[in-house]
């Protein structure tokens, strides 16, 4: 039961900030999906529409959070250098990686793929978010907008989703120790 | 009851939350491929040692966004635009954002 520090901020970088921010994506989804005239009435829409607002900006705050401490707090431990002569790569898993030409690929395509495509996850969510919040109720006369902004949070899952797949699979060749 | 749901907001700054993370998603992955490209100008995004070139890759990009944001916002405010354009435009750069991102696109400009 026993988890470093590293592990630990590990866990929560990308088992709460990207875990909240990949299980919640379908149901804000479904919820700005679902925001037609036809299908609720307009007491039923602003009850709705104040629960999708909170639920939206909830996630976007998730993936920026994801991104962030990704970035400067695990992905320092990551590609961190091993000083000179050091033969056991164990807490330097980029080098570890690099290291073996059977896992260098989690690195070169993988590692390079996820620490990017996840800064494109909060924009677009930050994006959704804002319009959302912006239209309130009136979002559901705006099918063109509704659209769009379903093209930008799917958009944002998959940024999501590659880089919390290869976090996973790159955790479990070379954990951050 | 659709009567009764308000239509009376102006979409210009919808459209211009939409164009800048267009915008920004563009910058950034273009910074990606350009430092990827260039080892000189990768290098020089090296802002805080620890994250390397992460580091001012992601605060430019960031910062684009919310840029661009600034100032579309300020320039769209209480106007109806053509969101189906801008649209499309910002669609177009999210997906400028995502190539940039993709390291086989890298190699296509990478001599060998």
């Amino acid at each position: 039961m026993d988890m470093t520090g590293r592990e630990v901020w590990t866990v929560i970088h990308g088992m709460v900030f990207g875990f909240i921010f990949l299980l919640g994506f379908s149901g804000a989804l479904y919820g700005v999906y679902s925001m037609s005239p036809e299908w609720l009435t307009a007491e039923g829409m602003t009850k709705n529409v104040n629960m999708i607002k909170a639920y939206v900006w909830g996630l976007a705050l998730a993936a920026w959070a994801a991104v962030i401490s990704g970035t400067y707090i695990v992905y320092p431990w990551y590609r961190a250098r091993p000083p000179e002569g050091t033969t056991d790569f164990a807490t330097f898993p980029r080098s570890l990686l690099l290291a073996d030409e059977s896992t260098a690929g989690w690195h070169e395509f993988g590692m390079e793929w996820k620490e990017h495509v996840a800064f494109l996850a909060p924009i677009a969510a930050t994006v959704v978010a804002f319009v959302v919040s912006y239209y309130g109720p009136t979002l559901a006369r705006k099918v063109g907008e509704r659209r769009a902004l379903m093209i930008f949070f799917i958009v944002s899952f998959a940024a999501a989703a590659v880089a919390g797949l290869f976090g996973a699979f790159i955790t479990k060749a070379a954990p951050v120790r | 009851m659709a009567n009764r749901i308000p239509d009376n907001k102006p979409n210009g700054p919808a459209a211009a939350a939409l164009l800048a993370g267009g915008i920004g998603s563009a910058i950034f992955g273009l910074i990606v491929l350009f430092s990827e490209i260039s080892e000189s100008f990768g290098a020089a995004l090296n802002w805080y040692n620890p994250v390397g070139p992460l580091s001012g890759k992601s605060t430019l990009g960031i910062a684009a966004f919310f840029i661009a944001w600034a100032v579309l916002h300020s320039m769209w405010k209480g106007k109806e635009v053509n969101f189906n354009s801008i649209s499309t435009t910002a669609l177009a750069l999210l997906a400028i954002g995502l190539l940039g991102t993709f390291p086989p696109v890298w190699h296509l400009f990478i001599p060998e």
